[in-house]
């Protein structure tokens, strides 16, 4: 909402500079998106008369203008605009102006002739072009006749005026108009509002009986009124009514619609007028649309209606969809002599809808839809019908005709000093409070230290006690509330079992060498699928914003892999991140996806590059596996985990993955990922894991106890041996174990060799055996004979030959 | 020559040979040579049965005084060598100390969760709880329970991806203050919650608009919370998160939920207050909303609204981190560049 301060000054005096009114009206009301005046940076543009336009030797389109500037000689101008024409007053830009855009204009020549200045169109001295009146949108503007030449031309044009820009929001729609916004700022500034009123002359021979029946459900629409002004002649608006519109952000067009738009500001009242001429059998019938019923609104489009559009329709059918946009059928053209003007209060969600639907939002449909003045329907209607009359020399038909009328009454409100004083946290006193209802020129009666409050109809967002508190909060100051801290009884606040797993979680792997990366939830349905680890339908969005972003993921490790690829494409080809998350599964049948807490990792190029001082580590199975083994540890899973050799994942290499268990619990796999997926990211070899998180956080994890060191000597043993190829370490391990006796404390590999020393079928594998006994020393032939009993087994069962 | 005159010999050629030991293993040889039970002071002390019987304590003390002088000679010479040995090693150790150490290899965070834990901990200081919830949420709890029934304006502010008619990704995480309420027993206190989470709003991501980002809501209900307590509140956010120079201010604004609303500005962490481009020359940028929980949502909770009330407030980490790191272009949080997510390595 573009408030103009001089509009404004007609209905309440406010001596201060705009922008101490704007910050004022942003700590008190609503927000302002900008503050400015139009003549702001401009420089020497005056009003000029053209004396002479003649054609330009050398050219089609230019012509050579001699132009009455205020001065004993006048100026030479050329000129190319297509409706320049003698004995007109113009904008002129003089030699060392400032045009819009902060643009000079210098003395030049144009084709060979002098031009001294610039002949200007209203956008080149900052107006935009949605405001121009159409006839001047293609060229240059003719300023009104009497204008002074030489004199500037910023007051002509309304330039002078300083204009803040509201955004209102959704509550205050009562200052989506000029007398709105003054009762505001008399509230705030404490000042009394004067509001004008024009006195209707209605025509005493002529009744709107004879002119119009209206039929109207009062469902959709409250109020529905209508008056016909006759003998109109429809023609310009005169300047003032203009520079209102413009500043206010609405183009002109003819006396008729200007008239309503600019009730539609002043009080906030959307309005439509319709060429009573073309009203078929004097009928109007505000009812829903009926399936299969077209409308062609007057921006020359042909709409379907359905059956929740409110229509205004004739006796043949809809000529109007209600409070979003008139039909062309019947709208004010120069041909119009009887107007029939509509006043009316539309159902909003129902407006609503139908802007939306037919994407028609407008400063009338947005007005309906937050709530209209229901006091000054009438007299809206009124002053626009004697508005008309007046600039098209027309005569009102005497009486309303109605459809509807709802009768707009004041709401109590109560609320105690106490709540007031309890809610805000302040010491207010009741006269305090008592001053501000009145200043918003609420009706207010205090009994018992209870005020009973009469509130208007133009502020219809009040009808609770806290919408009162709220008035009283911003009208006494936000600025001047005190700032403390909740008090009563205290509570914990600690994180739960969950929350402190999936924060450790995070942790681990950050100090593995994992950074967190935040990918995105939405993707496309295809790499919502991949990398499954449970069976799911898709979640998918109804009505998607990009096909990039249509489902819910159901893997981490997808929006890790595009992290990877946008890395990689700029060149940064060492990646090691990891996400922490919710995947989204759903079950046939059902609609709400369960959410699963994951996390997952993903590695490419180096994990260290080389440094003078150590040679780079790349990234491979086994340092991703590490990662993975550590962070199950830490988390307290120490038992009984497998990693067992899975070829079955389509987006995984077949060799080079391993699914983890823990005993039969499903967990998650770690692997490379397979090369054609790679392809088709453009990425190198990349290793990846992705474990669900909540069965983690759901096992039984076993508080530790403390285990005395052994104050006895441990003793080792190392067994190098081959076997055949295919013999899994975690066997070896297992037969280890299962075969050692009670003083085997642990069993690690420490070596594997594959090569020219051996047998291009086998691999050697090399161990070492640490034995130990808590309570006593342990002797050396009772490791031995432990040691030999593990070596005949291994023997036995792999085959292996003892190195 | 007498046994005194060889002992004097012995004694200036052995100082000799002493001095001229040059390492440990020559200097032991002398020892064992000059000291041992074969050496020639051991044998000069063996020839004094020759001696008359009043010569003996004199050339006796005498040898010993030889032997004496040696052997300190000798440690002195040792001590002296080893000086020289670790000196000489020391010297050959040197290295270039400018060379750069062996960088360590650590992940961090993402930015937009340092910030969200930064305020978790703030708040569990004081005793709330953080709560989670689903990020498919009900229509029923992301709207309607917030107070913005169907049809409602404002919920044009909000654009949302549906995924039915009834389910969608939640555009606020104040469903799960909604969620929380409902179960909450009062009997047993106050509620302090606050929900960190993903959101999702319909939108086309640029520099300023992403379809994800992340929220934080507060909520305190209890028998005597006031509006000065929400601005203590938001002014403690304000400080842990932007310094503790800050100052904020409140502004009437418009959330179905809250009443009365307010927009919550914080004086300019860049400029602290004159004006710069951070803050678009006003002095206060916008950070935050938040205002005194609505009767009716208290109400659909099934709180007594006459005896219970609250304040409520919902923050961007996001906008946080890009206001606190001057980061331009929201899609940075979401694309993970490695030089991007690296350079938030400064911790605490
Ligand atoms: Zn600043």
């Amino acid at each position: 909402m573009k408030i103009s301060t001089k509009w404004l000054s007609d209905y309440v005096n406010i001596d201060v500079e705009p922008q101490v009114l704007a910050e004022k009206i942003e700590r008190t009301a609503v927000e302002v998106d900008e503050v400015y005046r139009l003549e702001k940076g401009l420089k020497k543009i005056v009003v000029g008369e053209t004396l002479k336009v003649e054609k330009h030797p050398d050219s089609d389109h230019l012509r050579i203008c001699q132009v009455n500037v205020g001065e004993d000689e006048p100026l030479q101008i050329i000129c190319g605009a297509p409706n320049i024409a003698a004995h007109k007053k113009v904008i002129v830009a003089l030699p060392n102006s400032r045009i819009a855009g902060n643009v000079k204009i210098k003395r030049g020549k144009m084709r060979g002739e002098v031009s001294e200045g610039m002949i200007c169109a209203l956008q080149e001295i900052g107006f935009v072009e949605s405001v121009v009146p159409k006839k001047f949108v293609d060229g240059i503007y003719f300023l009104p006749e009497d204008a002074e030449p030489g004199a500037p031309v910023y007051s002509y044009l309304g330039m002078d005026e300083d204009i803040i820009d509201l955004d209102v929001t959704p509550n205050r729609a009562d200052m989506l108009s000029m007398r709105g916004t003054a009762y505001e700022l008399a509230a705030i500034y404490d000042k009394k509002v004067t509001l004008p009123r024009l006195e209707i002359k209605e025509s005493k021979n002529d009744n709107i009986e004879n002119y119009l029946e209206i039929a109207a459900d009062s469902k959709l629409a409250s109020t529905y009124l209508m008056r016909i002004i006759k003998n109109v002649t429809i023609g310009e608006s005169p300047m003032w009514l203009q520079k209102r519109l413009w500043n206010a952000g609405i183009r002109p067009l003819n006396n008729v619609v200007d008239v309503t738009n600019y009730i539609l500001m002043d009080y906030g009242q959307p309005m439509h007028s319709f060429d009573y001429g073309k009203i078929s059998e004097k009928k109007i019938i505000v009812r829903l649309a009926q399936p299969g019923e077209v409308l062609t609104t007057i921006d020359e489009k042909e709409r379907k209606l359905n059956s929740h559009d409110i229509v205004i329709a004739d006796g043949k059918g809809p000529i109007a969809l209600a409070g979003t946009m008139g039909g062309q059928a019947t709208g004010v053209d120069n041909g119009t002599t009887t107007v029939a003007l509509e006043a009316a209060v539309f159902n909003s969600s129902l407006v609503r809808k139908t802007a939306r639907r037919h994407n028609l939002h407008s400063e009338a449909s947005m007005r309906f839809e937050r709530g209209i003045n229901r006091a000054t329907v009438v007299e809206a209607l009124n002053t626009a019908a004697q508005l008309i009359a007046d600039l098209g020399n027309g005569e009102i038909v005497s009486g309303i005709a109605e459809g509807t009328k709802e009768e707009a009454v004041p709401v109590e409100v109560s609320v105690s000093l106490d709540k007031i004083n309890k809610v805000l946290g302040t010491s207010l006193a009741s006269t305090d409070v008592e001053d501000i209802f009145k200043r918003l020129g609420f009706g207010v009666d205090v009994s018992n230290a209870v005020f009973n409050v009469s509130v208007p109809p133009r502020r219809w967002d009040i009808s609770i006690a806290a919408d009162l508190i709220e008035e009283v909060a911003r009208i006494y100051g936000y600025d001047k509330l005190p700032a403390t801290l909740p008090k009563g009884e205290l509570t914990p606040g600690n994180y739960n079992h969950s929350q402190k797993m999936i924060r450790a979680a995070r942790q681990l792997l950050e100090a593995a060498g994992l950074t967190q990366a935040i990918s995105y939830g939405l993707t496309t349905a295809e790499k919502a699928g991949r990398f499954l680890m449970q069976p799911s339908e898709t979640t998918q969005l109804n009505f998607p914003m990009s096909s990039d972003r249509t489902t819910a993921r159901m893997n981490l490790v997808s929006g890790l892999l595009d992290d990877v690829a946008y890395n990689v494409a700029r060149k940064v080809d060492d990646v090691a991140l990891y996400e922490q998350g919710r995947v989204f599964y759903r079950k046939a049948g059902t609609v709400r996806p369960i959410e699963v807490e994951h996390i997952a990792g993903v590695m490419t190029g180096l994990f260290k590059t080389a440094t003078w001082h150590e040679p780079k580590v790349p990234v491979d199975f086994f340092l991703t596996k590490g990662i993975v083994e550590h962070m199950l540890h830490a988390l307290g899973i120490t038992e009984n985990i497998s990693y067992i050799q899975a070829d079955g994942h389509e987006e995984m290499h077949p060799g080079r993955t391993a699914d983890i268990y823990v005993d039969d619990e499903f967990l998650g796999f770690v692997g490379e990922i397979h090369p054609n997926l790679c392809k088709e990211y453009h990425i190198d070899r990349t290793y990846v894991f992705e474990l669900d998180l909540q069965k983690i956080i759901d096992m039984d994890k076993q508080v530790k106890s403390y285990i005395p060191v052994s104050k006895y000597p441990a003793i080792t043993r190392d067994v190098a041996m081959a076997v055949d190829k295919d013999v899994k370490n975690s066997d070896i391990i297992d037969c280890i174990e299962k075969n050692s006796g009670n003083n085997l404390a642990k069993v690690e590999l420490f070596d594997v060799y594959e090569g020219e020393h051996i047998a291009a079928n086998l691999r050697s594998l090399a161990y070492k055996l640490t034995y130990q006994n808590k309570e006593a020393t342990l002797l050396d032939e009772e490791v031995t004979k432990d040691f030999d009993k593990v070596i005949d087994k291994l023997k036995e069962e792999f085959n292996a030959k003892i190195r | 020559m007498g046994l005194k005159d060889k002992l004097t010999e012995l004694k200036r050629n052995a100082l000799e040979e002493i001095n001229d030991a040059k390492d440990l293993k020559k200097i032991n040889d002398i020892r064992v040579n000059l000291l041992g039970k074969k050496g020639p002071i051991t044998e000069v002390l063996r020839g004094m049965r020759d001696l008359p019987k009043e010569e003996r304590p004199n050339v006796g003390s005498f040898a010993n005084k030889v032997r004496d002088e040696l052997s300190n000679a000798i440690s002195e010479r040792k001590e002296r060598i080893e000086i020289i040995k670790t000196s000489k090693r020391l010297e050959e150790e040197k290295l270039d100390v400018t060379l750069p150490g062996v960088p360590v290899k650590i992940g961090q965070p993402h930015i937009i969760m340092q910030v969200i834990d930064q305020i978790e901990k703030l708040f569990l200081g004081m005793g709330y709880q953080v709560v989670d919830g689903p990020e498919v949420e009900e229509d029923h709890y992301n709207f309607e329970m917030m107070n913005l029934p169907k049809d409602h304006p404002a919920r044009d502010m909000q654009d949302t991806f549906y995924i039915t008619d009834k389910f969608l990704m939640r555009t606020q995480t104040s469903p799960v203050q909604a969620r929380t309420m409902e179960k909450h027993d009062f009997s047993k206190g106050s509620l302090k919650m606050i929900s960190p989470g993903k959101v999702y709003r319909r939108d086309t991501d640029d520099a300023t608009h992403s379809h994800q980002f992340h929220q934080i809501e507060g909520l305190v209900i209890d028998k005597s919370i006031t509006m000065a307590d929400l601005k203590g509140t938001l002014q403690l956010i304000a400080r842990t998160v932007f310094g503790k120079e800050r100052e904020i201010r409140l502004r009437p604004s418009y959330f179905p939920f809250t009443e009365p609303s307010v927009e919550v500005d914080v004086s300019c962490f860049k400029c602290g207050g004159d004006g710069c481009s951070v803050c678009k020359q006003t002095g206060w940028i916008e950070v935050l909303g938040a205002g005194m929980v609505h009767p009716n949502v208290l109400k659909m909770s099934g709180i007594d609204a006459d005896i219970y009330g609250g304040f409520a407030f919902g923050l961007g980490p996001d906008r946080f981190a890009m206001l606190k790191y001057g980061v331009d272009d929201i899609r940075e949080f979401y694309l993970n560049d490695m030089r991007f997510l690296k350079q938030f390595s400064q911790r605490g």
